[in-house]
């Protein structure tokens, strides 16, 4: 009875805030629907009794993705408003259509495929962090590694992009005070 | 310790659980500012509030009364939604936190015989949660800042971004090796591993270091207060805030203190076990106020740092300590 209410509180309140992530022209009310949407996709994860998944939910996506996207929108001016440009309205037209395709697919398949069934079912007296672990490191953990070397990958291509001047300080002046002021005295003759 | 069996925990329970955590740290929020502001007088040789009652006592009464009814501006060009929603999410991140954590003793009310348990949402991954719930707080300033259309505002989430997302880094980590040690991610858990044991911090000093300093950080508490950094962002993210709004930043911000001092308290200093011939409920309290204290202490004892400062000890100093500190963890508990 709580589980459904709940469910469809979530449910209700994902769409209406992913919808105004999409149709809102403010960059800021974009941003902050979408997070505000990631928190409500958490609440299924802790409907379905998926604890951990819904707290690394929480963390990756609304702790660390969504701060950068905030971060990047720093360089904007958050209170206006955006002027799309749609240059190809045949493109965007045909994306749409697909999109939807896809979505009748998505929601016809579970009247589709009745015989879906869980592989992993929720064991009791073992952990949900037990329980992601054991199928990370046996079933999937070639994808698991692939995933970390991916990661250092980019961590090591991330330092490269942002490590040029790293030994140069932004506070402490190379040039001497004396030189500095030699500098001051010279452009002031001038 | 021998399992006692415990009453079932109802939704009325519950509910009364959360209504006692809302109105007692609340009103803590409120005392704590008067207690902040004579622990920094006594620690300066000043006298602090004097005036309004015994001591300045009734100075708290004062103040609510002026954030009350002060007038709630919203400036001219801010996005208004978002600037009016700003301050109510850090303050309920922060209580939204405190929801998974054990804050005061369970006790049962007698006649209608509801039982309130200690921790009001007793999930198996506790301290992930409440990690993860002080990380979505990290919002309240971001938005905040960049609604108000005010340059100090930006430069205030900017700098709330940079900080609170660099120690999360370092909360994390360096809450991972005892989450190692214990093998749960439990609050409970934790409690029970050190009730005959020696406390963790002792197994741990490293960790606890590093997540009392990392802490400090994402409670944007005086070493590293640089989102409100008078000297330099007038106020930051809460240049243009007035009134209550103002004021459930505050409540957030202490609510997020009292938050740290419960992990610490639990994680790191022996929880509420009974010490000694003190019961365990009047050990954590102690524990919570004495982190509460610590913060005010270090306050008055240390300046700002500069922001290039803040990033270099956070990436240079305390990631690697923390990477080691994992590391060497694991490598002990193979060998053991």
């Amino acid at each position: 009875m709580y589980e459904v209410i709940a469910f469809y509180i979530f449910a209700i309140s994902t769409t209406i805030l992913f919808l105004i992530t999409v149709m809102s022209k403010n960059v800021l009310y974009a941003m902050t629907a979408l997070a505000a949407g990631m928190v409500m996709i958490s609440g299924f994860f802790f409907l379905l009794g998926a604890d951990f998944l819904g707290v690394v939910q929480l963390i990756v996506y609304v702790g660390a993705v969504m701060a950068l996207y905030a971060f990047a929108m720093m360089f904007f001016d958050a209170t206006k408003d955006i002027k799309e440009k749609h240059q190809n309205p045949a493109l965007v037209f045909l994306l749409g259509g697909l999109m939807a395709l896809v979505f009748v697919v998505m929601f016809s398949a579970p009247i589709i495929g009745e015989n879906v069934q869980a592989l992993y079912p929720i064991v009791d007296g073992v952990g949900n962090a037990q329980a992601v672990g054991m199928v990370l490191f046996t079933k999937y953990l070639v994808p698991f590694e692939v995933a970390a070397v991916m990661l250092l990958v980019a961590m090591i291509a991330g330092i490269i992009l942002a490590g040029k001047k790293m030994d140069y300080s932004l506070t402490e002046c190379e040039v001497s005070d004396q030189e500095l002021e030699d500098e001051i005295l010279k452009g002031e003759a001038k | 310790m021998e399992a006692t069996i415990l009453p079932e925990v109802t939704a009325a329970g519950v509910i009364i659980k959360a209504v006692l955590i809302l109105a007692v740290i609340s009103a803590i929020a409120g005392f704590g500012t008067f207690i902040e502001r004579k622990i920094l007088a006594f620690m300066q040789r000043r006298l602090g509030p004097m005036h309004v009652g015994p001591h300045g006592l009734l100075q708290l009464a004062a103040d609510g009364i002026k954030l009350f009814t002060k007038e709630d501006i919203i400036p001219q060009h801010a996005n208004k939604v978002v600037f009016a929603v700003a301050p109510a999410i850090t303050a309920a991140t922060a209580f939204i936190a405190l929801a998974a954590v054990p804050v005061f003793p369970d006790f049962t009310i007698p006649f209608v015989d509801i039982y309130v348990p200690s921790i009001a949402s007793d999930i198996n991954v506790g301290i992930l949660f409440v990690l993860g719930m002080m990380a979505a707080g990290l919002y309240g300033p971001l938005l905040a800042g960049m609604a108000q259309a005010n340059k100090w505002g930006i430069i205030g989430s900017a700098r709330t971004a940079i900080q609170f997302l660099s120690y999360e880094v370092i909360t994390g980590l360096s809450i991972l090796a005892p989450i190692m040690m214990v093998g749960s991610l439990s609050f409970v858990d934790f409690n029970n591993y050190q009730t005959d044991g020696l406390w963790m911090v002792v197994y741990q000093p490293v960790a606890f270091v590093l997540f009392i300093i990392a802490g400090f950080a994402e409670t944007n508490r005086t070493p590293f207060d640089l989102l409100e950094h008078e000297a330099e962002v007038i106020s930051g993210y809460a240049t243009e805030y007035s009134g209550m709004r103002w004021g459930m930043f505050f409540i957030g911000e202490y609510a997020n203190m009292i938050t740290i001092g419960v992990i610490a308290a639990v994680v790191f200093l022996g929880g509420y076990n009974d010490f000694w011939i003190f019961p365990g409920w009047l050990m954590i309290i102690a524990k919570i106020a004495f982190s509460f204290f610590f913060m005010l202490w270090v306050r008055a004892a240390w300046p700002h740092v500069r922001p290039d400062q803040l990033m270099w000890l956070c990436w240079k100093v305390l990631m690697p300590l923390a990477v080691i500190n994992v590391i060497i963890t694991g490598i002990v508990m193979m060998l053991v």
